[in-house]
């Protein structure tokens, strides 16, 4: 039985504890042997994202110690993972420990299908649900072909949301246009920020979306709260805990 | 030092590690490329039009309304058509202005974007006659089809030294608006006929 | 702190529907090159191959170079090497000058934008007059281009038909497209015909055969290369290709990346002057040796000028080009300028949420957005980021790998946000705040509740 490390990003850890809960509870469901290594913080990204790559090295040599014993690790955060498996290597330079724990490090949708091997979600969210695909999911992880790609078309959060009952994914007119977040991005670029957060707003309800679903909280917080400024009822979710209810299985 | 070697010596400096030529993938076929080229055609905003035969080709040429309707013209092209302007006493590409219809040979025409490829031999004396002409008629054999670009490389002679082009539709512009608008600077029109 | 781009894309993005007009217009490229990617089954590898080619070329850069220099006399061409944007400036303007030419016209080349050839010209006497329209119509505006395919796509159609009506006399109040594109042919023609010289950019230098390659919709190129018997084409070194067959890739990229066109209208292959005439290629330098040099960047050398990192850029499409201190706006331009002089375009690299669009659409698969990401830490290095954002990054740092600080720290912001809300508006908080709320703060965090819940034990 995999022993799985539960990595909660720091900004999940502080502001949304219900999505850790919420993904801890789909893994245990599933019957997996999950562990929260208390002494963890953060995975360095917003250092290494505003160029200080030296103030970002301590806190990948620390997620090697805390989580390389662990056979999985697993994250609800597409950003995060993406720092582990593409970048922590620029920090850290190449080598066998580093590699293995990358190739183990995964976000919550493609540990579901890639790992477990989910194909059946068996329960129910009644709603329109508007999927917002967190840019370092979708084209570092490739957790679903982007628009712009021309591969044959995939994607893991759409495959595990789906099947549930009464769940009616809308149609966007830009599917994977990003939110603005960015990290320090939005707080720097306030303006285009803002306004590229806006659209996605109006992309949603114009598809008619009543809920706003992501795999990345750190974009549904920029969402959220520009839907909460505007005093827009429609709230953000992430992906765990929709999935949090239902019965999912190989 | 000359500029030259310096900037020759400055690219060596780099000293990169040897990458080898890729291999090609295939290139998209089809298997009725004339039609698919025909459809490109319009699609670029020419039009073309298949033709059995020299007379009919010559039938379909005098009914197009921009030849029918031109008092200057030049065909280029052995047997098709005929030439108002005595291309002999131009000396002068400026001499070309004022226009109205070429007609050009094509050597080779490509189905999945309607270019043809139009060597300069095929001009004659002066290159402008391709573009300052207010209307262009191209004639290539249906023979001379390929499915892409990457075939028709596979094909085209490059003379040296020497001129040829792609030529696919008229000239256009989106430059207002991203409204398209034909005739930018070019050729207003560009019919394309495909001769077989 | 250079804070160029995020204070004009903020007056930009102020006049929103001006701001959404121009999203709406590079989106509506993006959509038109995705449905013509789409029709090419192999799209994928051609840019796997489009990129090899390129990586291959840069790595034998010197040598293709001489063989298209060798190969380019044997077909009549007269081949000048400039090492900057001066010495190209001096060179093109001797050439012209030694043959008595005032009147020169000009198709698009981003290479003479970036070396200042249009002033230097002016200044010596030249009329040097832009014959791609967008590029026309910017420089009767006197002001440069915002994109560099579409360089005046930033413009309505009003505002061209009254410039046209202040510069060239046409009738007040037009604004249809095709009334305004006549009226810029009958004039640019004027100027072809007058014309005593014709300088282009290049495309494609072929190595093997020792020609150019120029891409045009509008036919301008031909025109100003095939009326006057001197023609002057200006290349930056990183454009020579080994072979002819290998346009077979780019070609079938080029046009539908830049505008969703299966092909632009005219692609010319020059091999030699014209009878009677001349042929001048000035391959420049200005900076790309330098780029060569470091292996972050070089990948940045293979750009063929499609523009499609800028339509597909969700900060672009909003900002606008003049928003970039640059003059090639973008992701591209994001990666170039700051090569070229860290400092003055500092900003750049951070007008970016590194979103990756830009990287997926290249098709010679430039990693634009990891090279933007390193171009952070360039600045960071030189001490060109600001002092209170390094040492705000430090402390963070700091905080950040000591989890009894960090919970400390977590519980600090928590009771701000919940007991004093306008502290949270402090520093970056205040721009958070500007239009969205800050998110609720729990009671616990998950640390907390996974200690203190036995459940959360429960194995």
């Amino acid at each position: 039985m995999p022993r799985v490390g539960l990595f909660i990003p720091c900004y999940v850890d502080q502001f949304y504890p219900e999505v850790g809960l919420a993904t801890l509870r789909v893994l245990r469901r599933l019957g997996a042997d999950v562990d929260y290594p208390e002494e963890q913080t953060c995975c360095g990204q917003p250092m290494y994202n505003s160029g200080c790559a030296d103030d970002a090295r301590p806190l990948a040599e620390r997620f090697l110690r805390i989580f390389g014993a662990y056979d999985h690790v697993v994250a609800p955060s597409g950003s995060c993972v993406s720092m582990v498996r593409l970048h922590f290597r620029e920090l850290l330079g190449d080598s066998k420990e580093l590699r293995e724990l990358a190739a183990r490090t995964y976000e919550l949708c493609e540990y579901l299908v890639d790992v477990v091997k989910v194909r059946s979600v068996d329960g129910e969210f009644r709603k329109r649900v508007g999927l917002h695909r967190s840019c370092h999911g979708l084209r570092e992880l490739r957790l679903a072909r982007a628009s712009e790609r021309m591969d044959p078309p995939f994607d893991k959060a759409t495959q595990l949301l789906a099947q549930l009952r009464g769940c009616t994914l809308v149609n966007l007119e830009r599917p994977d246009e990003c939110c603005g977040f960015g990290g320090t991005f939005a707080v720097n670029e306030e303006a285009v920020s803002c306004l590229m957060g806006r659209d996605r707003i109006a992309d949603h309800e114009k598809a008619g979306a009543e809920v706003i679903a992501g795999y990345d909280m750190s974009c549904l917080m920029h969402l959220g709260g520009l839907l909460r400024r505007q005093q827009k009822a429609i709230p953000v979710l992430h992906v765990a805990q929709i999935l949090e209810q239902a019965r999912l299985a190989p | 030092m000359s500029a030259r070697e310096a900037i020759l010596s400055a690219l060596r400096r780099s000293a990169l590690a040897p990458v080898p030529l890729p291999e090609f993938p295939e290139g998209l076929r089809f298997a009725d490329p004339v039609t698919q080229f025909l459809e490109a055609v319009a699609s670029v905003g020419g039009s073309g039009v298949r033709v059995g035969d020299g007379a009919a080709l010559e039938a379909r040429l005098a009914a197009l309304p921009v030849w029918a309707q031109a008092s200057k013209t030049l065909s280029l092209v052995a047997g098709v058509g005929r030439s108002t302007l005595d291309l002999g006493a131009i000396a002068d590409p400026h001499g070309l202005e004022g226009l109205e219809v070429a007609v050009l040979a094509g050597e080779l025409a490509v189905a999945e974007n309607g270019a043809v490829w139009v060597p300069g031999r095929n001009l004659g004396p002066h290159r402008a006659v391709f573009v300052i002409a207010e209307h262009l008629v191209l004639v290539v054999r249906a023979a001379d089809v390929v499915s892409n670009m990457q075939e028709a490389y596979g094909r085209i002679e490059i003379e040296r030294p020497g001129y040829g082009l792609f030529i696919s539709g008229p000239s256009k512009t989106a430059d207002i608006e991203q409204a398209l608008v034909v005739g930018a600077h070019g050729a207003r029109s560009c019919t394309v006929f495909v001769l077989g | 702190m250079n804070q160029f781009h995020p204070e004009q894309a903020a007056a930009f993005a102020r006049d929103e529907a001006h701001a959404h007009w121009h999203d709406t217009a590079l989106w509506f490229v993006r959509v038109k090159r995705d449905r013509a990617a789409a029709s090419v089954p192999e799209w994928e590898r051609l840019r796997d191959t489009a990129s090899a080619l390129k990586a291959h070329t840069l790595s034998r850069l010197a040598e293709y170079l001489e063989e298209f220099e060798r190969n380019a006399r044997q077909n009549g061409i007269t081949v000048h090497w400039a090492r900057d944007g001066a010495e190209h400036n001096r060179i093109v303007s001797e050439i012209l000058a030694q043959r008595g030419v005032t009147r020169l016209v000009k198709s698009k080349s981003m290479l003479t934008e970036e070396c200042g050839l249009n002033p230097y010209l002016e200044a010596r006497g030249v009329e040097v007059v832009d014959t791609d329209l967008g590029e026309r119509i910017v420089q009767l505006a006197a002001e440069p281009p915002s994109h560099i395919v579409m360089p005046a796509i930033h413009r309505k159609k009003e505002e061209i038909g009254a410039l046209f009506h202040d510069k060239l006399g046409t009738a007040q109040g037009l604004s249809d497209p095709k009334v305004l594109t006549e009226a810029a042919r009958q004039h640019l023609r004027k100027k072809f015909l007058g014309a005593q010289a014709g300088l282009t950019g290049v495309n494609f230098a072929i190595a093997e055969t020792g020609g150019i390659v120029v891409v045009t919709n509008e036919g301008n190129a031909d025109m100003g290369t095939s009326l006057p018997p001197l023609h002057i084409a200006s290349m930056g070194v990183e454009k020579v290709i080994p072979r002819a067959r290998d346009l077979g890739i780019f070609l079938r990229l080029l046009a539908r990346s830049a505008t969703g066109q299966p092909v632009s209208s005219y692609t010319t292959h020059f091999h030699g002057p014209m009878a009677g005439g001349e042929l001048h290629v000035v391959v420049v330098d200005n900076g790309r040796s330098d780029i060569l040099a470091r292996e972050a960047f070089r990948r940045s050398l293979s750009c063929i000028r499609c523009g499609a990192c800028l339509n597909t850029c969700p900060v672009y499409r909003r900002s606008g080009g003049y928003s970039y201190s640059y003059l090639i706006p973008g992701p591209i331009g994001s990666v170039l300028g700051p090569q070229r002089d860290a400092a003055a375009h500092a900003s750049l690299p951070f007008a970016s949420s590194l979103c990756g669009s830009c990287s997926d659409v290249c098709p010679v698969k430039i990693d634009l957005h990891h090279e933007i990401l390193v171009l952070r830490e360039e600045i960071r290095a030189k001490d060109i980021l600001p002092l209170g954002k390094r040492v705000g990054m430090k402390m963070t740092g700091f905080v950040l790998s000591r989890p009894a600080l960090y919970r400390a720290a977590g519980r600090l912001v928590r009771w701000v946000l919940r007991g004093a809300p306008p502290l949270a508006r402090l520093g970056p908080g205040g721009a958070w705040a500007r239009q969205r709320e800050f998110p609720v703060p729990p009671e616990k965090t998950f640390r907390e509740l996974w200690k203190s819940s036995g459940e959360e034990r429960k194995g």
